[in-house]
């Protein structure tokens, strides 16, 4: 037993020379610094316009991602900067937000070491902002919530049991059923900047479809009926930046066709 | 999310003073007083106050949503020039105030400058080849195909180069 802690502690402080030795090495190296330029606004003094902050980060030590270096700027040198996060690693869609250009996750969003330029970060487009890089997401949440995104049908098993649907069937809903609803896409669409109030949107109407085509849901007729208007479905004119920017590669711009098929068949 | 959203936690914050535990506590206790109401009062000075992000201007150019303006663009455009003309000549088998053939041909040669002409025939030409092409893309996409990455990029840069040669063509036509 005692032998066991014994190597233990040996372990525990070969360990910590190895984390001692690299933390010098960090620092002697010289500073590799990034420059981030982010959107800022603050609540509390609403009078203050909208304004860029610059901030500097060692790459040195410092995670690869974006989202690293934003805790990191939040944990060393700005204690104010506001924006949400939370699984790291790009299944909560928590991070979304606007880098250099396009929306994605920052925390699936490498930091580009060879670009000599600063990083821009801005809260995702046309949102209603909260503070700094937390966009104000209701509408798009209530837009989700009138699509009744649930299994509909007539009878469930009494027993309890699950429904069962064919493999072909259920390969239908692959590269559907993955969405976070992150809102990268919603607010990557100019159709959607202009008409959020009434167009549902590139994530919403994916998850439309994904209700549509599952071989269990009874409620297809209803479904159908929500979308046929001038609004809901119709201002997508194929711009497609949805499927560009879509951080988990899935295809709202092709299920969004596939609606207006389904629509147009009657 | 909730922590962000909700203004009594919000006001919780702003208030923290860290000089002691004590008056931390205190300070928290006499927030809690607030009511519901109180904070959805805040919440809708607030939502009233919130900037919309920027949009437009720092969206990173992309082939997707360029050549999308583009099609809008030349598509009002040409059917403005288009019905602009039909309408006139409508409204002149009424009224008849002499328009015809001849006397367009002969107002655009008098009144019309070399630049404004040069400029005027290459915009129709590449705008009416580049609107066609384009509109073929999106009878292929109401298809449901072409819908990966690659194909929409594909079709982009395609119609751009039909653009050029046959908008080039029938501009040279156009003397």
């Amino acid at each position: 037993m005692s032998s066991v802690i014994t190597k233990r502690i040996t372990q525990i402080t070969q360990l910590n020379s190895i984390l001692v030795s690299k933390r010098f090495q960090s620092v002697a190296a010289p500073a590799n610094l990034k420059t981030f330029k982010i959107y800022r606004w603050n609540p509390d003094t609403p009078e203050v316009k909208p304004k860029m902050q610059e901030y500097k980060v060692d790459m040195n030590n410092c995670g690869g991602m974006v989202l690293d270096a934003l805790i990191k700027i939040k944990d060393e040198q700005d204690g104010t900067l506001t924006f949400r996060r939370s699984c790291r690693e790009g299944i909560c869609g928590s991070c979304a937000m606007n880098i250099d250009g396009r929306n994605t996750l920052a925390c699936l969003c490498k930091i580009d070491s060879e670009k000599a330029s600063s990083i821009k970060i801005y809260p995702l487009p046309h949102t209603h902002v909260v503070k700094d890089l937390v966009p104000d997401l209701t509408q798009f949440y209530k837009q989700y919530k009138s699509i009744q995104p649930y299994l509909q049908r007539k009878e469930f098993p009494k027993d309890g049991t699950e429904i069962l649907q064919t493999v072909e069937d259920r390969k239908k809903l692959d590269g559907l059923y993955e969405c976070i609803l992150c809102a990268c896409c919603s607010t990557s669409c100019p159709s959607y900047w202009w008409n959020a109030e009434e167009y549902l949107g590139p994530a919403v109407l994916m998850q439309s479809y994904r209700w549509m085509i599952d071989s269990r849901d009874e409620a297809k007729e209803k479904r159908k009926e929500m979308l046929q208007n001038s609004m809901s479905v119709y201002r997508c004119h194929t711009i497609l930046n949805c499927t560009k920017t879509c951080p988990k590669g899935l295809n709202p711009g092709k299920a969004i066709a596939e609606i207006k098929k389904f629509l147009a068949s009657a | 999310m909730f922590m962000l959203r909700n203004p009594l936690l919000a006001s919780l914050r702003s208030s923290y003073k860290p000089n002691t535990i004590t008056n931390r506590l205190f300070s928290i206790n006499k927030n809690l007083l607030q009511t519901p109401a109180k904070g959805q009062e805040i919440l809708l000075k607030q939502r009233a106050n919130r900037p919309i992000s920027p949009h437009l201007t720092i969206y990173q150019p992309q082939i997707t949503w360029y050549l999308s303006s583009v099609h809008r663009v030349s598509g009002v455009l040409l059917g403005a020039i288009f019905f602009g003309v039909s309408i006139a000549y409508g409204i002149n088998k009424i009224y008849d105030f002499g328009l015809n053939d001849d006397s367009l041909v002969e107002f655009y040669k008098t009144n019309v400058p070399t630049w404004l002409d040069y400029t005027g025939k290459a915009s129709v030409a590449y705008l009416f080849t580049f609107h066609f092409a384009n509109g073929i893309r999106h009878l292929v996409w109401d298809k449901g195909s072409g819908f990966t990455i690659k194909g929409i990029y594909k079709g982009g840069y395609s119609v751009l180069a039909v653009c050029a040669v046959a908008g080039s063509y029938l501009f040279s036509k156009a003397f």
